[in-house]
């Protein structure tokens, strides 16, 4: 077992985890947060994704013990102050989300996304959800999702 | 549309969105009870095998290990919603690879995962039938020795060995009617296995309290087949099973039945702690369900002005080890041999066999996909033989409303002609499609319909003391926005907003019985009961008024945004509240202000037009949402792959509730279908799937999708529903694999007869072709 600290959200959260568990375990099991979903176990489907200074990973292929110190933000900590962030806002408003379960993984991603490339096209969209595996949308309303953060951000 | 429906045909944002996009939706993998301990399954290494003892000292011993169950827990009867064949945990024998076997629970996921490998299970192993071929061949090795003894809701076969049922259906003269063709096709279809691929693996958490009832959360898309389930399996009356649907996860079908929930029931109660039980996602796949894989004989005959006059189909369905839906999936492929068309002749001839394979189930289509890629593609041929355009071909013998389905129903609405001719205008569908050197371009077309009413369904609304109603159906959303469109429907029949309406969690301490969310019945068969409930609320909502305006029931009216006014008075003086008349009813008179609802359709099948033999019920099942679909497609002639560039999808749901939420499920569905086509299939050697996992089981992502998927929603009133509505849950994808077939078809003149259309199979198919 190994103590580490981890920067969640902005918090310092303090645990106490086995050499071998992922990020997305500790913070599903260790501190309660269940925002990011585990469906595939193997970093294929992109349902835990979360940031790691800044950058979208798969957080069921990174170690909790290897990112201590380093800035995580998930799911819930998207929003400030309890609110929506825009891209959070933006799939609910284009009808993106059904099961969900898919959904914190794929607005995490398009959030890093937009903040890379805030006009993206369509195209580019797609390509950068490649990683985000959906069962139910089809993916149109979830690219329009992007688009809309996109036109609602830029004004 | 009155201001009093304002509710509906509107798209607000689904009632648990903004959860989602939070992150702070609970499904059951998230929730967490007090003590609360972690199950694992120990899964059959064999395909077929006899269970001879076992031993849990070993695993028992490990610090923090809690229980372990085997069959010999089992404290009920066998289960399955037409045959009861199917128990827990493997009895006696097990007979697939990855058929749950044993259960640990421990302090953690970790400590339970080592003792389910520390189980020892002593076997013999038996020879297996991995494929219909080898269970049907003279000596096979027989699967359910006590077949003829389980309790079964159809006539199944006898001295069957390892046919599980059998049916037919014959219409007019059956065979017989070939005499009358010009021209006549006939071919063999072959269909994969589809892995349902729901988000949420499969998932269940069971606590028993002190009052010796147990709760269960799960992800399910029945909270009361579950509870029927744990009561046959497990022997636990009904009154002491509370089953509650948290936020599903997606299910496909594939939720539809028992999943985990009987095992977590079982290892609470021995461990006495609650136990969640949440498959991995390679244990969900070789140990749940999946769409039958067969084989489909075809033939067709026609007249050479392209009137279809014929039609036989004979149909044999790899049911897997247990029976499961399998019957009923069989039945509705034949169910819908006959396609969408005025075919006076038809014998159709289904099997399903069991096999040492996983359960192969319900899936979107239940039957249809495997019916339609099989009969769509070979109208296609005739077509190009009689030199018809396909779809003209299709408009020329489309059934009308007011015809008789396959089983003698009369078709209540039908807008097949109008959906053809929607998809042909949409897509400009003359227009050739010019390619890339290397690459060709075609369009092709399908047409579909599927049932939505089926089964029973209840309703209550209740009148808060503030005037807003809370509607109660035990219905699950796993995803589709049926909880959005209920209360959309409960909110217009009271001239409410959708924001005065609450939608309670799906409870059986609480919710009137409601089959599941299966066969896109939920919009149709729940809607037709929300509108029973409510019409008795606004009865007694018009009692109050009438006593407290003082005047008669028939001379008020129902006004915008909870409020009852006189007719003849539209000034706002002349009216009372919902909350003034909860008030009176619970404080003074009348008292609490219910309704409830029931709903069941009853259309049995008639003998005199179609002969059923072996057949389950087909009551009701006429209540059919007919569409067109045409797609675009780029051929890879080098490599193979298929490219979908742009579909066009027409729906005739009747009334869209909610168009967004239409939309939604024509755009997911049809890319569900365009992997069946295109990419995913389960594959086995020897009894073991080869490709558990989403590395290894390919479906499709944001790259190979279509951008333009045109959900074009065609509304031809229903006229046996209050608000006019059919289901659309399904439909969209059963056209997407004989579209995509028929346009590789236009491009390459290939005629293929098997998916999925793998490049390898595609290009295979080319270089044969020269």
């Amino acid at each position: 077992m190994i103590d580490i600290t981890l920067r969640i959200n902005g918090e310092e959260r303090a645990l106490c985890v086995p050499a071998s568990r992922t990020l997305l375990d500790a913070l599903r099991n260790n501190l309660k947060l269940t925002g990011s979903k585990n469906a595939c176990n193997q970093g294929v489907c992109g349902a835990c994704t979360m940031l790691l200074d800044g950058m979208p990973v798969n957080a069921c292929l990174v170690l909790a013990a290897n990112v201590a110190g380093r800035e995580i933000v998930t799911i819930e900590g998207l929003g400030e102050g309890g609110t929506l962030s825009p891209m959070q806002q933006a799939f609910i408003d284009a009808g993106a989300i059904q099961c969900g379960f898919c959904m914190s993984g794929m607005i995490v991603s398009a959030t890093a996304f937009l903040a890379e490339n805030p006009q993206p096209s369509r195209q580019e969209i797609r390509a950068a959800l490649s990683g985000n595996l959906c069962r139910c949308s089809g993916y149109v309303r979830v690219i329009d999702a992007v688009i809309l953060a996109s036109e609602r951000m830029g004004a | 549309m009155s201001d009093i429906e304002s509710a509906i045909g509107k798209s607000p944002p689904r009632l648990e969105a903004a959860e989602k996009a939070a992150g702070k939706a609970i499904y059951t993998g998230d929730m967490e009870l007090p003590g609360m301990l972690h199950g694992v399954l120990l899964t059959s290494p064999y395909p077929h095998a006899r269970i001879l003892s076992y031993d849990a000292s070993a695993a028992l011993a490990l610090a923090g290990v809690k229980a372990v169950v085997t069959a010999e827990d089992i404290t009920g009867g066998y289960i399955g919603l037409v045959c009861k064949d199917e128990s827990a945990l493997a009895r006696g024998k097990v007979r697939y690879i990855g058929e749950p076997v044993a259960a640990v629970a421990a302090l953690d996921e970790a400590t339970a995962r080592l003792a389910a490998r520390l189980i020892e299970v002593e076997y013999e192993e038996l020879p297996s039938a991995t494929t219909v071929e080898q269970a049907m061949a003279e000596g096979a090795p027989v699967l359910h020795e006590d077949f003829a003894d389980y309790a079964k809701i159809y006539q199944a076969p006898e001295d069957a060995g390892n046919l599980l049922a059998r049916a037919e259906a014959v219409m007019g003269r059956g065979v017989d009617g070939f005499d009358e063709a010009d021209i006549i096709v006939e071919g063999s279809y072959e269909v994969g296995a589809q892995y349902h691929a729901y988000m949420e693996p499969v998932s269940a958490l069971a606590s028993w309290g002190p009052d010796g009832r147990v709760t269960v959360w799960s992800s399910t898309q029945s909270i009361f087949r579950t509870q029927a389930n744990i009561h046959e399996g497990l022997g636990i009356p009904m009154g002491k099973i509370r089953c509650i649907a948290p936020r599903i996860g997606g299910g496909f079908g594939a939720k539809a039945e028992v999943s985990g929930q009987l095992i977590a029931v079982m290892l609470a109660r021995k461990a006495g702690a609650p136990v969640r039980l949440v498959l991995s996602r390679d244990e969900d796949m070789i140990t749940m369900r999946a769409r039958h894989p067969g084989t489909l004989r075809v033939k067709t005959g026609a007249k050479a002005d392209g009137t279809l006059v014929a039609r036989e189909m004979e149909v044999w369905l790899d049911a897997g080890a247990y029976a499961d839906d399998s019957p009923a999936v069989m039945n509705l492929v034949l169910y819908y041999a006959r396609g969408c068309y005025s075919i006076p002749h038809v014998r159709a001839l289904g099997h399903a066999v069991y096999t040492n394979k996983l359960r192969l189930g319900a899936f979107r289509g239940f039957g249809n996909p495997q019916a339609s890629f099989a009969a769509e593609s070979q109208l296609d041929e005739i077509a190009e033989k009689l030199d018809i355009d396909p779809i003209e071909l299709r408009i020329k013998n489309a059934i009308k409303a007011g015809e008789q389905w396959l089983g003698g129903q009369r078709i209540t609405s039908c807008a097949l002609v109008e959906s053809l001719e929607k998809v042909r205008d949409a897509s400009d569908w003359a227009r050739p499609r010019p390619a890339p050197p290397g690459r060709k371009r075609a369009l092709g077309v399908a047409a579909m319909t599927h049932t939505s009413a089926f089964l029973s369904s209840g309703a209550i609304v209740r009148l808060q003391g503030d005037g807003t109603v809370i509607l109660n159906v035990g219905a699950v959303d796993i995803g589709q926005g049926s909880d959005t469109a209920l209360s959309q429907m409960c909110a217009a029949a009271l001239g409410l907003d959708i924001e005065q309406v609450s939608f309670a969690t799906p409870d059986t301490d609480s919710a009137p019985y409601n089959y599941g969310t299966n066969a896109s019945r939920v919009t149709y068969t729940v809607g037709q009961a929300v509108h029973r409930a409510a019409m008795q609320v606004r009865t007694q909502l018009l009692e109050h008024g009438a006593a407290m305006l003082e005047c008669k029931p028939d001379e008020l009216e129902l006004r915008p945004g909870g409020r009852i006014g006189v007719n003849a008075e539209p000034a706002r003086n002349a009216e009372v509240s919902f909350a003034d008349i909860a008030g009176r009813s619970l404080w003074a008179v009348g008292g609490p202000i219910t309704g409830s609802g029931s709903f069941i359709p009853n259309d049995p099948p008639d003998p005199q037009h179609t002969k059923l033999t072996g057949f389950l019920g087909l009551d009701a099942l006429s209540v059919l949402t007919f569409g067109a679909q045409v797609v675009e497609i780029e051929i890879d002639e080098v490599t193979g792959a298929i490219e979908v560039l742009e579909a066009w999808c027409a729906h005739d749901v009747g009334r869209a509730i909610n168009p967004g939420a239409v939309e939604s499920q024509i755009q997911g569905g049809f890319v569900q279908g365009q992997g069946y086509a295109l990419c995913e299939e389960m594959l086995w050697e020897d009894g073991r799937l080869v490709n558990p996992s989403f590395m290894d089981y390919k479906f499709p992502g944001t790259l190979d999708t279509p951008d333009k998927i045109h959900a074009i929603i065609l509304e031809t009133p229903e006229v046996s529903h209050p608000f006019s509505v059919k289901g659309v849950g399904e439909p969209p994808l059963v056209g997407a694999a004989p579209a995509i077939n028929n346009a590789v078809s236009a491009a390459t003149g290939l005629r293929l007869k098997q998916i999925p259309l793998t490049p390898e199979r595609v290009l295979r198919a080319l270089l044969a072709k020269g």
